[in-house]
């Protein structure tokens, strides 16, 4: 690392070479997590497919292979769909304005991938490991928004400007339950850095993890993503029954599966930050010696794993909710519940030491 | 000329591009997006200048939120671009009045030779621990805690009184209650009746 960076020096001088230095490692840490999280968007959606018709007893994708290995029949689908998406020609409707029409996958995408850089996938490996971490987190999230409206109304149909709209009004809200759930957190923890956090739920066993004395917060947290990646059974942006695929109803090839990619890393990056902010990010379960030895950034991949099953299971099993309903779950059920903790958890830290130390198990602090 | 110096002209070239673009171009729409492109690049002058909290709480609560709200107004607006304009020769004496005013104080905070503003020390940049967030929350809830708790009232009538403004009891408005919903059983709705089997003609 030091020779390299003495190499730039040379080459370009003092000042410009530990600058392009640092820009040429910042891009290979990039790449480092972009192509993996791609891989894993392509996977997910074989997994999606596989675990649902297991869950309806079907068998799912069962014949793209590599090189003949009859056990790895299925297993070549995702590369199998790629290639189809890339081959297929992408058509711009005549109505549509044709700049922000190609210009929305880009939006959709854009934030989906930014928001990775501030992710710790254990103790040493985090790209930018800034101070106002969970703050970067919400607001590149809450930019994913506009890729869904602009498609929507560059699309030039009433379909697609339906589903925008549905989509806008939804993610607001629930973007504010969300919002206030993290609140909870960065109470807890006392700071906004992710890997401070992880530390803060640094204990004996998963008791300290601040799942347990969030669990309202945990649950708001989970469904609010659900709702925020506009996945069924909150995916009325889409709803294929009511307006045919919402607001990509016009896209096609490549530039659909943009939108597809920006779903499904945004659903794992929902699913990263839920077990950063509530299970404990890379710690072991128990802290005894068969767990301490597996690597953190395993227990790291296990825990979002655990919660992507949770994302496909809640797709097999619930309907479609209707649009009043998500607004008053949104609205009614769930920021009050969140308003409702944050008094009681600022309550519970202003009672004098003598008090929590009686509580009968010290979840708290 | 350093990195630093590089980003600022490339921000606050898009910045004025992207203000001129949002007074100037015909369609609302594009004008919008313009301006979500203005508030994106003043938050990265705003990181330049070390204020990350304000940067990064300009991008979640006004492109986030308030333009994506604006936006899905604005698109669903049927504005006829040609009526706007109408009464352009009638109002410009007002705007031009209006614009001077601005020339004016913009001016006054430009000529800071004339009070004083170069005899400040040049501020000294922080260390990478040193917490923007935690520094900001510290004064706001000690120094200027009436201030912030007054902004916040003001707040708080603005969103009642919006409320109250718009709210409309509708009488021929039916909703499902859902926690009724929930609750009905079986035997309300249902019921089972026993038949003999009925042969076949």
């Amino acid at each position: 690392m030091e020779s390299i960076q003495q190499q730039f020096v040379e080459i370009f001088g003092t000042e410009w070479g530990s600058m392009l230095f640092s820009l040429a490692t910042n891009m290979t840490f990039i790449f480092a997590i972009v192509v993996p999280l791609l891989l894993g968007v392509a996977y997910l959606t074989f997994a999606e497919r596989k675990i649902i018709a297991y869950m309806q007893i079907r068998v799912g994708p069962n014949r793209v292979t590599f090189f003949g290995i009859p056990w790895l029949r299925g297993w070549g689908q995702p590369i199998a769909d790629a290639v189809k998406a890339i081959m297929k020609e992408i058509v711009i409707p005549t109505g549509a304005n044709k700049f922000l029409f190609i210009l929305a996958p880009v939006l959709t995408i854009m934030p989906a991938l930014a928001a990775w850089a501030v992710i710790p996938f254990s103790p040493e490996l985090i790209l930018a490991d800034i101070n106002a971490g969970l703050l970067y987190i919400l607001a590149m999230t809450s930019m994913g928004i506009y890729g869904i409206i602009i498609a929507g109304w560059a699309s030039n149909s009433k379909y697609a400007f339906l589903g925008a709209m549905r989509s806008a009004a939804q993610v607001v809200s629930y973007e504010l339950a969300m919002g206030f759930a993290l609140v909870c957190v960065l109470m807890m923890s006392q700071s906004l850095n992710l890997g401070d956090i992880v530390n803060g739920q640094q204990g004996n066993s998963f008791l300290n993890w601040y799942l347990i004395p969030l669990f309202p917060m945990f649950l708001v947290y989970l469904i609010s993503g659900v709702a925020e990646t506009n996945r069924a059974p909150f995916d009325v942006a889409e709803g294929e029954s009511e307006i045919v695929a919402g607001f990509h109803v016009d896209y096609s090839g490549m530039a659909f599966t943009v939108f597809f990619l920006a779903e499904y890393s945004n659903m794992i990056l929902v699913a990263t930050l839920t077990s950063i902010m509530f299970l404990g990010g890379w710690l072991p379960p128990v802290d005894i010696a068969p767990f301490t030895l597996i690597p953190g950034i395993i227990w790291l991949l296990l825990k979002i794993a655990f919660i992507l099953f949770f994302f496909l299971w809640f797709r097999a099993t619930f309907p479609r909710y209707r649009y009043d309903q998500i607004m008053r779950l949104g609205w009614k059920i769930f920021i009050p519940i969140t308003l409702v903790w944050i008094v009681l958890l600022g309550s519970i830290m202003q009672l004098p030491e003598s008090i929590r130390n009686t509580f009968p198990l010290n979840i708290w602090f | 000329m350093n990195f630093q110096d590089i980003l600022f002209y490339i921000f606050s070239a898009i910045l004025v591009a992207s203000a001129l673009g949002v007074i100037t171009v015909r369609n609302p729409v594009n004008s919008a997006l313009l301006l979500v492109l203005a508030f994106v690049t003043c938050a990265g002058l705003w990181l330049l200048l070390e204020a990350e909290f304000l940067a990064i709480a300009l991008v979640l609560v006004y492109v986030g939120a308030v333009m994506v709200l604006f936006l899905f107004v604005v698109m669903m607006l049927d504005i006829n671009l040609d009526r706007l304009r109408e009464g352009f020769w009638k109002w410009f004496p007002f705007g031009a009045t209006i614009a001077l005013i601005i020339v004016a104080e913009i001016s006054m905070v430009l000529m800071g030779k004339y009070f004083g503003l170069e005899e400040m020390p040049t501020p000294r940049p922080h260390d990478a621990d040193y917490s923007n967030t935690r520094e900001l929350g510290r004064l706001i809830y000690t120094e200027y805690v009436y201030a912030f708790e007054l902004a916040a009232v003001l707040l708080l009538v603005a969103m009642v009184a919006a409320i109250a403004l718009t709210l409309r009891h509708r009488e021929d408005k039916r909703s499902p209650n859902p926690s009724k919903q929930v609750k009905v059983r079986k035997e309300d709705r249902l019921r089972i009746v026993t038949m003999p089997a009925e042969k076949k003609e």
